[in-house]
């Protein structure tokens, strides 16, 4: 176990030291000049030109550069931002709480009722049920996160007034009790957090119906429904308890989802989060904020292949052998 | 090959779901194809000083906010969506091919380098990187747009490619064939390349659609296609703020995109459970 999780470790280590590499080499190597947006339009001298430059380290050949932010990333310096002048990783640290929280509610969402929906799916296999829902999830797919959440805060936002279809928090609740105010930050999640999940939910279903079906097929699941289980009981505590390992190893697939998710839904409905952040920095051409929010998207995505294949690891004592 | 292929294609046709999938983007593309000829120049503006117009005869899609024809705009936006996705999803997979049979074939230290730059790019998502390599690239020509999507699509590719070289370089039709003399090169496209294409061919096609979307998104962030050309994920961009007043300059381009990359979807799902009727 331990020599397993070390290698698993140590390798999740080796691909995130190439990320970087790679991510700040190609980067640097497209073409476009990083302070144009800053500068564009203002009266700038020649020699504040020099010095903006060397702030930014970009007056030196790029093997330099490259050391220099390896070891200031080593340290936990990522430099400072173009667009907001502050230190990128200050930015990011600011984001996070609320890109969690959207991105964990969104996964709630997504793994209750995407399993929900799976179950129905392939207990009435083959039924109109099983073919609207196939449907759906196909359209869901097929969605752009940024038109769904547009329409959302049009219609159920503006229209009909039913919730907030922008920001995270009422400015006028900010003297307002923690209970009032948590439940005034729930009331503008739900929106941004359906829209999350709507595009993601597809594939969770999708694999739920598969796994459920291939576990309906074997033995026990016939012993429990021939000694008179009911259908209920067979279904989610006989045949759901095995069916649900393959939708824990999704964690791999969802985040990339998510974080892709997050940067439109984020910039639709206002929510303070990385997705926003990312936004913003493409907005003004902030490229070591966007290499900060894409290094620590990798590493999320990194975390979660690792915990997905620890849990494959603990649950199925197939993978240990060696 | 091209016998299993059709066989697979006809099977494909034969699913519903895959019919239904082969209308709806033959409807697509020829919009796409024959359609900017019979509506107006999508940068043509009737009258300045109408504003946003709601759907009616003149304009079936109503106007935007600059009083451009919507159909127009959607119309156009689909050849440049389609042309774009299909270009850079053929660029993915000549690369991935290539880099995954050069791997598998070549095998040793070449192998284990290009693997492990591909497990690297494969944990930054695609849409991150691409925003990586757009950021300070502006304006940002199409060609080059193409270029990104299509040098950022094809690791996924490279691995199933790799996987069924190693799965096939020993078989016996292949060890027999290098034993006749055949070079490398025929190995690989007499051989290898007819047993790839069929997983290829399903790859490529959901492939079309993610592009799709990625390129909307791409130019609803402003750094996909420049404006003033017409592309769905710009002109949703453009409609945002008059999404109440004028619903229809985003509601139309938003369609569009769902019916085409759901037409893609479904017949690259058909085209999988041609290929492989376990999965279904």
């Amino acid at each position: 176990m331990t020599g397993w999780l070390l290698r698993r470790g140590l390798q999740a280590v080796a691909t995130f030291a190439a990320v970087t590499i790679l991510l700040f080499v190609v980067m640097r190597l497209t073409p476009g000049d990083p302070l144009a947006e800053l500068t564009a339009e203002k009266p700038v001298t020649a020699a504040q030109t020099a010095a903006l430059r060397q702030r930014y380290g970009i007056d030196q050949p790029i093997g330099r550069q490259l050391t220099a932010f390896l070891a200031g990333a080593w340290r936990g310096d990522l430099g400072p931002s173009i667009k907001y002048g502050r230190p990128v990783v200050h930015l990011i640290a600011e984001r996070l709480p609320a890109s969690f929280l959207l991105g964990g509610a969104a996964l709630l969402l997504n793994f209750t009722l995407g399993t929900w929906l799976g179950v129905v799916q392939a207990v009435r296999r083959g039924s109109w049920i099983d073919r609207t829902l196939t449907v759906l999830a196909l359209a869901a797919y097929a969605m752009p996160s940024f038109w769904l959440g547009i329409m959302l805060a049009n219609q159920v936002g503006i229209e009909w007034r039913l919730l907030p279809p922008a920001a995270m928090r009422d400015p006028y609740l900010a003297g307002a009790g923690p209970l009032v105010q948590a439940l005034d930050v729930l009331r503008h999640l739900v929106l941004p957090a359906v829209t999350l999940s709507v595009v993601s939910i597809a594939v969770t279903m999708r694999y739920q119906r598969t796994a459920l079906l291939e576990v309906f097929r074997l033995d026990y699941v016939r012993t429990a429904r021939a000694k008179g289980l009911s259908e209920r009981r067979v279904i989610w505590r006989h045949a759901w308890r095995t069916a649900v390992f393959p939708i824990l190893t999704l964690l791999g697939l969802w985040i990339p989802i998510l974080v892709t998710g997050s940067v439109f839904v984020e910039a639709v409905f206002s929510w303070p989060g990385l997705g926003a952040l990312a936004t913003e920095a493409i907005g003004g051409r902030d490229y070591p904020l966007i290499l900060g929010t894409t290094m620590l998207v990798s590493a999320l995505v990194i975390l979660g292949n690792l915990a997905a294949d620890l849990g494959y690891y603990l649950l199925d004592p197939r993978v240990r052998r060696p | 090959m091209t016998g299993s292929l059709a066989r697979a294609l006809r099977t494909a046709w034969r699913v519903p779901a895959g019919r239904a999938g082969a209308l709806l983007l033959a409807a697509m593309a020829i919009a796409a194809v024959a359609g900017p000829a019979l509506v107006q120049d999508p940068l043509a503006i009737p009258d300045l000083l109408a504003g946003a117009t709601p759907p009616g005869a003149d304009h079936p899609f109503g106007t935007d906010e600059n009083n451009r024809d919507v159909l127009a705009r959607v119309v156009h936006g689909a050849r440049i969506s389609m042309s774009v996705a299909g270009l850079s999803v053929l660029l993915s997979l000549g690369l991935g091919a290539l880099v995954g049979t050069v791997s598998g074939y070549r095998g040793g230290w070449v192998d284990a380098g290009l693997m492990r730059l591909v497990d690297a790019a494969l944990a930054v998502p695609r849409l991150f990187l691409l925003l990586i390599l757009t950021v300070a690239w502006d304006p940002l020509p199409l060609g080059a747009l193409i270029l990104v999507l299509g040098g950022t699509g094809w690791f996924g590719t490279s691995r199933i490619v790799r996987g069924e070289v190693l799965r096939l370089r020993h078989e016996p039709f292949v060890v027999a064939s290098t034993a006749l003399g055949a070079g490398p090169l025929r190995v690989i496209f007499r051989h290898l390349v007819p047993n790839v294409a069929g997983p290829l061919l399903v790859t490529a096609t959901l492939a079309v659609g993610h592009v799709i979307l990625l390129e909307a998104g791409l130019s609803f962030l402003g750094v996909g296609v420049a404006p003033p050309t017409p592309s769905w994920g710009g002109m949703i961009q453009e409609g945002r703020y008059l999404a109440i007043a004028a619903p229809w300059i985003t509601v139309f381009p938003g369609l569009a995109i769902v019916a085409t990359v759901l037409a893609v979807n479904l017949i690259g799902e058909a085209l999988r459970a041609a290929f492989d009727p376990r999965s279904a």
